[in-house]
């Protein structure tokens, strides 16, 4: 059992915890996952790490209620217990080399690149932060992205907070006016990863995307985690759990991994009714 | 009294009535059907049964003491040697082993040695409740990586000497392959945690939820005080064909789809994780893991499931009892057929349509028999112009897996063969010292008992080194 020792909620559906477990919080870098169940019935969930205090041996974990495992996490309170929590798992982000770095979080993927653009700052990188949200009141961590980024940009889809539009209007502006950035790490839904490839195309940067797909055991024995990457025209299959979850933007099949997301739609669909039901909530 | 020249025949749940649950389908020998085919043994001096068996167990002794009445004291004449009898004694192949070494079965039927052996198992789990007692301690302390059957045969042995064992799961339930893998129709959950409850009586300690090479690493296990380390960590990444569409919806590799099923519980009514149920099932691959994926496919109500393999019924890898219990149930064995394509669904006008990317069949190509190939085996051919189409929803490849990278990547100097296992002595030694290893994490893909050989054989060695 995992110890609950804080909760703070970010937004209406987003919710950070800091969960005790000190062999995780010991190993964890920026861009590695944990895996957990809430209950003894419950299924695996991954989760990215979103920062670690190794004093504390705590692992802040930051996700979105959007189905019957985040509800059930959500109805759980600051010294509650979860049933499992096990990482860190896949690899972290690669930092060699990079000193201009341009990070670019959509929704409740900011939890996911706001360590990674800390991690960079704290390696003395020249960083760039792009955030997105559908409107002002999902905006999570902006302050914190902007300690950590030598220029900080906001959008919101509908203008209601920053500047209205997607994180590709900022980049592409960058992009256009000539700067040049040594690594694009997007991270986020997978269209708008897709889109960011699109936008860094021509000026041929690299971008790094981080990917989430469905996943059980999370240490590469279930392979349901896999995608196929492009390499020069060779389609190769990889595991996100044991070879990511970070890839080369330019390689990933993003309609493959958009489809395969969605394999139980409607089965979640059902499960997350069930459990509002049980919490007594309107499902959105 | 004249010698039954035949096994008594297992009982079994009828193959209608067994298709639509997940209750085990071998039910087991009565006491008195025990004893009449302990009375088939003829006690013979040379005992070739014993070096049939990996784990050296004193077969026509736990024999006698079944003749005798003394269930529980052939229990303990197992004991000795196995640390997971109600396991082996239900998917052990005795018929590669034990049993085909059987003096009987030079002219009848062997002795069902493997069915003797559950008998007696289960006897005790039911009959006694006493749990062992934790043996004096040594003060040495030994890890374990992994707890399927080679990680707990290693501790059990190893407990059973004096040794202060922690086993690291990365799962969040002890047993390995025998909870995720192997269904609950052949191997009963509660019989592998009943085992794992008789190994934490020894002293034996399990820390779940710890990944060996990610959370921990073997290096920092020596640091923490362990003086020698086993590695079990089993079979590790699914292998697939390559052919186009194995990333649409509904294509499994055989570990996910048992998994979901077997460890995720989606085989209960009201799981958390989700599996596809239903419909027309190919299960592709003739190993026991295909068996066990086609036999769970249709107990969770697949209309249909086929097993396509791309040799005949004669190089079928899997075992015959499985094979013959899988052909009873009504599974469809497509034989010298090859996958070359599985479909999808796709509506071009509407690219929202859900069905999208879901399989909707799989061309396969028919294959004939050529030249063997070094093994033996003689190697499938395609038909020209042969394909055909078999509609089906689930495609579910089982052709094996590739060795898990993470220890690998973690530990210096631990050497590995060009395939991904780890190279070990005869011993089980690997390259880096008072560093053991054995089971899949070393052969590739293999059987149950054969980890627990390969437990034991470490566990010796690791006495030996220990005691110097």
């Amino acid at each position: 059992m995992y110890k609950i020792l804080t909760k703070k909620v970010l937004n209406p559906t987003v919710i950070q915890m800091e969960i005790e477990a000190p062999l995780v919080a010991n190993k964890a870098r920026a861009g590695q996952f944990i895996i957990l169940r809430v209950d003894g019935e419950g299924e695996r969930i991954p989760l990215t790490v979103a920062g670690v205090d190794k004093s504390r041996g705590a692992v802040k974990i930051i996700f979105q209620v959007v189905g019957a495992t985040t509800e059930k996490l959500k109805h759980k309170a600051e010294g509650d217990f979860i049933e499992d929590f096990v990482g860190p798992l896949g690899r972290p982000t690669e930092t060699d080399g990079i000193k201009k770095v341009c990070i670019i979080g959509g929704g409740v993927g900011c939890a996911i690149a706001m360590p990674v653009a800390k991690e960079f700052a704290a390696l003395g990188a020249d960083v760039t932060s792009i955030i997105g949200f559908r409107n002002k009141e999902l905006v999570i961590l902006e302050d914190e992205f902007k300690s950590c980024s030598k220029r900080a940009f906001l959008v919101t889809d509908d203008g209601s907070y920053g500047e209205k539009g997607n994180v590709c209007m900022p980049l592409g502006r960058l992009l256009q006016s000539g700067e040049k950035f040594d690594m694009i790490i997007a991270i986020g839904p997978l269209v708008m990863m897709k889109f960011v490839v699109e936008a860094a195309r021509p000026y041929n940067i690299p971008v790094t995307v981080s990917m989430n797909p469905i996943m059980i055991d999370g240490t590469g024995m279930c392979g349901g985690c896999r995608l196929t990457l492009n390499q020069n025209g060779k389609m190769v299959t990889k595991f996100a759990c044991v070879d990511g979850p970070d890839f080369d933007g330019y390689q990933v099949d993003f309609d493959e991994a958009m489809s395969r997301g969605r394999m139980y739609a409607e089965f979640e669909r059902h499960a997350y009714t069930d459990t509002c039901n049980l919490f007594g909530k309107e499902v959105e | 009294m004249a010698l039954n020249p035949k096994k008594h025949e297992m009982p079994t749940q009828e193959p209608s009535v067994r298709s639509c649950n997940f209750n085990e389908v071998a039910l087991g020998y009565t006491e008195e059907i025990a004893i009449a085919e302990a009375n088939r043994c003829l006690n013979c001096k040379t005992k070739p049964c014993v070096a049939g068996c990996p784990v050296n167990i004193d077969i026509p002794d736990f024999i006698t003491k079944i003749k005798e009445h003394n269930f529980e004291g052939a229990y303990e004449s197992i004991a000795k040697s196995s640390s997971l009898p109600a396991v082996c004694g239900r998917v052990c192949p005795q018929e590669n082993q034990c049993e085909s070494k059987c003096t009987m079965g030079i002219k009848f039927e062997p002795v069902g040695i493997g069915r003797l052996e559950r008998f007696v198992a289960d006897w005790h789990n039911e009959n006694t409740t006493n749990l062992p007692k934790k043996p004096d301690s040594n003060g040495k302390r030994v890890a374990v990586v992994g707890s399927g059957p080679s990680g707990l045969t290693c501790a059990g042995d190893l407990a059973k000497k004096g040794y202060e064992v922690t086993v690291f799961e990365a799962l969040h339930t002890a047993g390995g392959v025998l909870v995720y893998g192997i269904p609950e129709f052949r191997l009963p959950k509660s019989i592998v945690a009943k085992e794992v409850e008789t190994l934490k009586a020894l002293g034996v300690k399990i820390e779940t939820n710890v990944v060996i090479g990610k959370t921990l690493t073997v290096d920092e296990l020596f640091d923490m005080g362990f003086e020698a380390v086993f590695i079990g960590s089993g079979a590790g990444l699914p292998n697939f064909m390559g052919i186009k569409g194995e990333s649409l919806k509904g294509v499994y590799s055989a570990n996910e789809f048992l998994t979901r099923s077997n460890l995720m519980k989606a085989y209960i009514d009201s799981p958390n994780t989700p599996i596809m149920k239903g419909g027309n099932v190919a299960v592709v691959g003739g190993g026991n893991v295909a068996m066990d994926a086609a036999r769970t496919a249709l107990r969770l109500g697949a209309d249909k499931v086929y097993i396509v393999y791309r040799r005949s019924m004669e190089e079928l890898p899997a075992r015959k009892e499985e094979v013959e219990h899988a052909i009873e149930e009504g599974i469809d064995f497509k034989l010298l057929c090859n996958p070359v394509e599985i479909l999808g669904y796709e509506n071009s006008e509407n690219p929202r349509d859900s069905k999208n990317g879901f399989v909707t069949g799989i061309k396969c190509i028919r294959m004939e028999l050529g030249e063997p190939d070094e093994r033996g085996r003689r190697r499938p051919v395609p038909v020209e112009n042969s394909e055909f189409v078999l509609d089906v929803d689930t495609v579910i490849m089982s052709i094996g897996t590739s060795p898990n990278p993470l220890i690998k990547s973690t530990t210096d100097g631990l050497e590995v063969n060009s395939r991904g296992g780890i190279v070990v002595s005869e011993d089980g030694l690997t390259s880096r010292n008072a560093v053991y290893a054995g089971g899949d994490a070393v052969t590739g893909a293999a059987t149950v008992i054969s980890a627990m050989g390969a437990g034991k054989t470490a566990a010796t060695a690791i006495d030996r080194y220990l005691s110097k």
